[in-house]
């Protein structure tokens, strides 16, 4: 699996090389930051098992925080990923405490209402956010190369990709380790069956803050990132069919699985350009291969794969696909 | 007028919006209840009934306001029409999307729902435009003034209505051998398997009725707002869902209650607090309530993992 991770980094960082096209660098850059948001939320829902329909509330988060403190303190982005991961991070283990009360699909809506709410306060709460017109003027990153003094990423595409990646690679590597740790291990028994977890002697209601709390700072940051690239934001990129298409990327590629998380979020962040052709019939499409993928693969593509022998890693502890 | 009267024509326009999400919200109740989907296609059957309704109003060529025993005649008509419709769709959605994944992860059945629901929302964009479709006005302005509030005919028609269906509903699940078997599957689908009970037929018909339930509210939503846009299943669905949940999903008399309950607190908060907050009070309340009682107002608790 890491041989497979490795040469999929390595195609990853040759392909601004061999296509100069701008616009499919933007397309994969946007199937990128899908894929850390769908890495964040496969930490929730893959790992854990805790059904979140609000995530798009965390990436919300996480780019208003950058383009507040970038508008008003002039935070350059570097110094707004932390704050912004933090803030994330920090809402989703305030979320965390009152629901852990609630359960299985009643836990699902509280986090679809809680996504709604947060959405509808950025469009109302106008002297902050601009209401529905959004905050403008976001700083892009900047780096500074030796000789050749400030750089600033401005509006091209190349840059943002690799930064894209880079993140997305980091992460995905984190997620892979904390899976295969302790932490990991007790978050696929809660999944499992929490009841058998907690006799166990895990301490449910710390572990599953702590994955809410990884899974939103993921969001937040994947959030900034976007804020930065895009200069503007509005509350309308944050609606619930973001939070439910992340889902779908997340189940699509193989719950529980980050190789899944990033397929899923590959195919489902790429598809809807590459029917571009058929511009009327796009999202239809869409759906008929949702739908069509589902039944294939109800485990998703990586289950299906790892199902046929392939893509097998000997030290995966965790094979058991979560039933929920 | 008093703050008093303001205070009940609020409540009756909420009891109106209510009774279309207690509608809704029961198709959502009924299949969480057999098969623990959450079922969100359902708001587009529910948008699909508004349009199917629509095209027998064109297709009639109604353009002005009908009275007695013509309008009945209308209403039945488009009702049943479309009723049967999102019926058959909802046959068709059960047998195609979601039968196949019966053994699946129940997370991947909730994934061919959303697919389910962008193929509806664009089959209709494509059929009729992606602009508002407007309702010709079937039924004339009668109002009454009712202690110091104003009644109009189309409401009362909706109440009766829906009540009808509600309680037709309330008799099916309760009195019926179908209903017995619905409500033995919500308990135990392999008991029921072992006890010769026809489960997937059950299932079938379980989609079919709250298909068609949501399509009658699709037509009553479209009469009362006099459009109806492609668009509109998503946000509609997604309230009755919520009322499906205030009121204990999977319970019956609680989908009716949650509608009701949404609408009404829908209303007042519009009414007393700002229309620009209508939206997030509805999701305000459902959080508080669900914190405050993890389960709904009549649930019982059911699902203990996710």
């Amino acid at each position: 699996m890491r041989r497979w991770g490795a040469a999929l980094l390595i195609v990853a960082c040759g392909l601004p090389l061999i296509t100069r096209n701008a616009y499919h660098i933007d397309v994969l850059t946007g199937a990128g930051l899908y894929a850390l948001l769908a890495l964040g939320l496969n930490v929730v829902v893959g790992f854990t098992g805790l059904l979140h329909l609000g995530y798009a509330a965390f990436f919300a988060i996480g780019a208003y925080t950058y383009a507040l403190l970038n508008l008003h303190a002039g935070v350059p982005f570097w110094l707004g990923l932390l704050p912004s991961a933090a803030t994330a991070g920090l809402c989703g283990v305030l979320l965390g405490i009152p629901v852990m009360r609630v359960r299985g699909d009643y836990l699902a809506i509280v986090t679809l209402g809680f996504g709604e709410i947060v959405r509808i306060l950025f469009t109302n709460l106008e002297s902050w956010t601009g209401g529905p017109n959004g905050l403008l003027g976001i700083a892009h990153p900047t780096i500074w190369i030796p000789g050749q003094g400030v750089w600033g990423f401005g509006v091209r595409s190349v840059p943002y990709y690799y930064l894209v990646v880079a993140l997305t690679a980091l992460t995905a590597a984190v997620c892979v380790r904390m899976n295969r740790s302790r932490v990991g291990r007790a978050w696929a028994a809660i999944r499992e069956d929490e009841v058998a977890a907690a006799c166990a002697g895990i301490d449910t209601v710390q572990l599953k803050l702590l994955a809410q709390g990884c899974g939103a700072a993921i969001g937040g940051v994947a959030g900034a990132v976007f804020a930065a690239k895009q200069g503007t934001i509005t509350p309308d990129s944050f609606d619930f069919i973001l939070s439910v298409m992340v889902l779908a990327m997340v189940v699509l590629g193989g719950l529980g699985r980050v190789s899944g998380a990033i397929i899923g979020a590959l195919v489902l962040g790429v598809l809807p350009e590459v029917l571009r052709g058929v511009e009327q019939f796009r999202m239809l499409l869409f759906g008929v291969v949702m739908i069509s993928m589902m039944r294939l693969c109800p485990q998703g593509i990586m289950g299906a794969l790892r199902a046929r022998g392939l893509f097998r890693s000997p030290s995966s502890t965790v094979d058991a696909v979560p039933a929920a | 007028m008093t703050p008093l009267q303001v205070f009940f024509q609020q409540l009756l326009n909420g009891l109106t919006i209510g009774s279309i999400y207690a509608l809704i919200a029961l198709g959502y109740t009924m299949v969480y209840g057999v098969i623990q989907l959450i079922n969100f296609a359902h708001g587009e059957v529910f948008m699909v009934g508004a349009y199917a309704a629509l095209t027998i109003l064109l297709v009639l060529g109604i353009a002005q306001p009908l009275v007695g025993w013509l309008l009945v005649g209308v209403v039945l008509l488009c009702g049943i029409a479309s009723m049967a419709g999102c019926g058959l769709l909802g046959l068709g959605i059960e047998r195609f999307a979601y039968r196949p994944l019966r053994t699946a992860p129940r997370l991947s059945a909730l994934i061919t729902a959303i697919g389910v629901s962008f193929v509806l929302q664009n089959v209709v964009m494509l059929l009729y435009g992606a602009t508002d479709r407007r309702f010709p006005p079937v039924i004339a302005p009668l109002r009454w003034e009712v202690a110091g509030a104003t009644v109009t005919i189309l409401q009362v028609i909706i109440w009766v209505s829906s009540a009808v269906l509600m309680l037709g509903v309330q008799a099916l699940v309760m009195r019926t051998r179908l209903g017995r078997a619905m409500r033995a599957a919500s308990h135990d689908l392999t008991a029921c398997r072992l006890l010769g009970i026809p489960v997937d037929r059950v299932i079938a018909v379980t989609f079919c009725i709250g298909s068609a339930l949501a399509a009658f509210g699709g037509m009553l939503f479209g009469v009362y707002y006099n459009t109806i846009n492609f668009h509109d299943g998503y946000l509609t669905g997604l309230k009755a869902f919520t009322a499906a949940v205030l009121g204990g999903i999977g319970n019956i008399p609680g989908a009716m209650v949650g509608g009701l309950v949404l609408g009404v607190l829908e209303a007042l908060g519009a009414g007393y607090l700002s229309a620009q907050w209508k939206n997030a009070f509805a999701f305000v309340v459902l959080v508080a309530l669900l914190l405050w009682k993890p389960t709904g107002l009549l649930g019982e608790r059911v699902a203990e993992r996710a």
